[in-house]
């Protein structure tokens, strides 16, 4: 590359690292030099060292809304993997029209989270949501007077008609996170674009080699197309981990102050009450550090468990 | 210069003039509604809607009441968080309007500015106010704050939902075992247990859920010392968790889940889902909105049944007009706050929004043009001996959110009142610890 060509190049992306210098790498290192302070926002900060972080060690709160942020990632991203990836094989197949579907699996991500808290606290509603109302329905249904019958003539005991209570999803403590991940799913079209892409790179020859040794539909997909898009399957599960990590917008709005009880109290949450609720900058800061090792530690984790299980074609 | 790089010159000069150009217009933009001849003073207010204009019919006549000075009002959302923040920057609003329970964290912090001397200046002292709300406003000493709409808090009650010997404010429970009896008595279940009708639940609205102890002759703070765990607040607390236990915490939560919104006709009151409820001044101004053939009447909150000396008490809660530190035009600022505390101005405001006036003088024409045909009670309770304001200690937010989460322990059945309220003044002594250390003895 000549001089000319450097000087030009620099030229063109200097609008992108003006705005990295000023926008990321500047409040990052502030972020790092105010989570050894205390900045309340209105004064100048003042150094105090690791009291900041001292005090995150043993503060309940913050460990409560590491553990529900932490359940929420082991919930939430399993889950929408796999949603994701069985979209994406539903969508590699030859229908007629597949382009409309993989619109429509697309579009639901498109949706803003606030409006998508809006949306979810009508369908997970305890008294009249979508979805209790299915339940209500189901539960008033001729099946479940069959299945009673069943019941009682099988097991000769009195008839009892037997219902599903539905749960109420954003009352209950124990039902809350779950709410949570189940509309964690929402947001897998994302995902589903890029396991599509892996999915449309797989060789044929592979396919056709598989089943000339005999290999059905199950076997192809467990020995051919999982290992084949497995790198695209851990980029996705390390981006679905960071994303989950921050978990803010549809709690924030669904769920006011991690009610009830906290159990919906997650780390962003605490992290913006610390900094903008008690003017608390310097241990938000230190929040934020923290979560940044914790989110460090589980990609280095995730890469390292995958060592063995992910296959690159350049191997 | 070759084309390529004049291009890419000429790219980033263009880009460069757009950003200059922005920051400095954006001024102008904000202050769209500034008269060049005169001072602007900008005015950030939490109201929109019906309340909002009231609050901009007062800006336009002291607009109109003088030649000096110009407010430009503004409607805005999360004001106090906005407000913190533009002060941080050097650039906040001349007037903002927040909340009484937020000048102690607020002034703690040095966002604002101390009205002290300029209130004395105008004649303005706790001889003019309801002695309740001027408390409110000082705080070690000092002025933060004048009022621009108070309010007190009573008991709602429907008519229709309740039997017709206790159907009017004379006849209605003076004591809380009074009112339990009563929800026993008219609250209604479906066969399964869902509840169809609560005569009254402390969660709804669940606005003011540190306040309780209060109502059981309990304190927060005491002097320097949190008191969370008092006997009188556990009372209070075992009060709420007999709720739980009345209805089923589950069978609250769902019947709860299935509330409208407040200032909307699908509020739980005026459906009928509530037969009382406890709420500010402002409830009747709602419902004359909402649903304005709904019969209703106020009550004082009951009163434990051996504590009689409660009797008439009340929460105290105000919008509030504040100067924020920085403020470029702090004399004219005051001096449409000073418009504000006119009787005449106050009392067309707070009518307008349907409250009660902070001052101590009151226009007997204010009590019969008032839309909140309560309103002689809700002025007596704000100046009851018995009215209590919020906490003043600068980690309110904190107090108020810990106290929050016991609340839904106990209304959950996850903690007893006990448990709950020790694990909360833990959780705070610790806090209001720190808070000392790092910003009391800064």
């Amino acid at each position: 590359m000549s001089k000319r060509d450097a000087r030009v190049g620099l030229l063109f992306a200097s609008p992108w690292i003006l705005g990295f210098l000023i926008f990321l790498t500047y409040p990052l290192i502030a972020s790092l030099i105010y989570s050894f302070t205390n900045f309340s926002i209105l004064r100048p900060p003042k150094l105090i060292g690791l009291q900041n972080y001292n005090e995150l060690f043993h503060d309940e709160v913050f460990y409560k809304s590491l553990s529900n942020t932490l359940l929420y990632v082991a919930g939430a991203v399993p889950l929408s993997t796999v949603v994701a990836i069985a979209l994406a094989l539903l969508l590699n197949t030859k229908v007629k029209g597949m382009s409309v579907y993989r619109t429509m699996f697309f579009l639901p991500t498109l949706v803003p989270m606030v409006a998508l808290g809006t949306l979810f606290s009508w369908v997970f509603n305890g008294d009249f949501g979508l979805l209790n109302e299915a339940f209500h329905k189901v539960n008033d249904s001729r099946a479940m007077d069959l299945i009673s019958s069943a019941r009682s003539i099988l097991l000769q005991a009195p008839y009892h008609k037997i219902s599903v209570p539905p749960p109420n999803w954003m009352g209950d403590p124990a039902w809350t996170k779950w709410t949570l991940i189940l509309i964690s799913i929402w947001g897998c079209g994302q995902a589903m674009v890029i396991y599509l892409a892996g999915l449309q790179d797989v060789p044929v020859s592979l396919y056709e080699a598989a089943e000339l040794d005999g290999a059905k539909l199950w076997a192809k997909t467990m020995k051919v197309t999982l290992p084949m898009i497995s790198p695209v399957i851990l980029f996705n599960v390390v981006m679905a981990i960071i994303g989950s990590l921050q978990i803010f917008a549809v709690p924030y709005v669904m769920f006011p102050g991690g009610a009830p009880a906290r159990s919906t109290y997650f780390y962003a949450s605490y992290l913006y009450d610390n900094a903008f609720q008690y003017q608390r900058m310097g241990y938000a800061s230190a929040m934020g550090w923290v979560l940044f090792v914790i989110t460090l530690s589980l990609t280095l984790i995730a890469l390292k468990l995958s060592e063995k299980h992910v296959h690159y074609e350049s191997n | 210069m070759d084309p390529l790089t004049a291009k890419a010159v000429i790219g980033l000069s263009i880009a460069a003039v757009v950003l200059v150009s922005t920051a400095f217009l954006g001024d102008q933009v904000v202050s769209r509604q500034a008269r060049k001849d005169r001072v602007n003073v900008i005015y950030w207010e939490k109201w929109t809607g019906a309340e909002g204009q009231e609050m901009r019919k007062v800006v336009d006549a002291f607009n109109k009441s003088q030649d000096r000075v110009f407010v430009s009002y503004l409607s805005i959302s999360g004001v106090d968080t906005k407000t913190m923040l533009a002060t941080a920057g050097g650039n906040p609003p001349d007037v903002a309007g927040i909340w009484d329970n937020q000048l102690y964290e607020f002034s703690d912090a040095h966002a604002l500015t101390d009205l002290t001397q300029l209130a004395h200046n105008a004649g303005l002292n706790s001889s003019y106010y309801i002695k309740g709300y001027w408390d409110v406003l000082n705080y070690r000493d000092h002025l933060w704050a004048l009022p621009s709409t108070p309010a007190s808090i009573a008991l709602h009650v429907r008519p229709d939902l309740v039997p017709s010997e206790v159907a009017t404010p004379e006849t209605f429970p003076k004591t809380i075992e009074g009112l339990d009896a009563l929800v026993d008595k008219i609250s209604k279940k479906k066969p399964n247990g869902d509840l169809v009708m609560a005569g009254f639940l402390p969660s709804n609205p669940g606005w003011w859920n540190w306040s309780w102890g209060m109502y059981f002759g309990g304190k927060l703070v005491d002097g320097d010392r949190l008191t969370l765990d008092s006997p009188e607040n556990i009372r209070a607390f075992k009060w709420i968790g007999s709720y739980a236990k009345r209805f089923g915490s589950k069978e609250v939560q769902n019947f709860q889940s299935g509330f409208g919104a407040f200032a909307t006709p699908q509020d739980p009151f005026m459906e009928g889902k509530v037969a009382t409820e406890i709420n500010g001044t402002w409830k009747g101004n709602y419902i004359r909105v909402y649903h304005p053939e709904l019969k209703w009447f106020a009550v004082p909150f009951p009163y434990p049944a051996n504590r009689p000396d409660l009797e008439g008490h009340t929460q105290l809660a105000q919008d509030v007009l504040t100067i924020p530190r920085g403020a470029k035009h702090i004399k004219e600022a005051f001096e449409f706050i000073r418009f504000v505390q006119r009787q005449d101005v106050m009392e067309g405001l707070c009518s307008g929004h349907g409250k009660n006036s902070p001052l101590e003088k009151v226009s007997d024409r204010f009590f019969t043009t008032n839309v909140n045909k309560y309103i002689r009670l809700f002025d007596r309770l704000a100046r009851s001996p018995k009215a209590f304001g919020p906490p003043q200690i600068g980690i309110l937010p904190q107090l108020q959110n810990e106290i929050s989460v016991a609340f839904q322990e106990v209304s959950t059945e996850q903690k007893t009142p006990e448990q709950a309220l020790h694990d909360a003044q833990v959780r705070v002594t610790a806090q209001w610890q720190t808070y000392k250390s790092q910003v009391l003895d800064r």
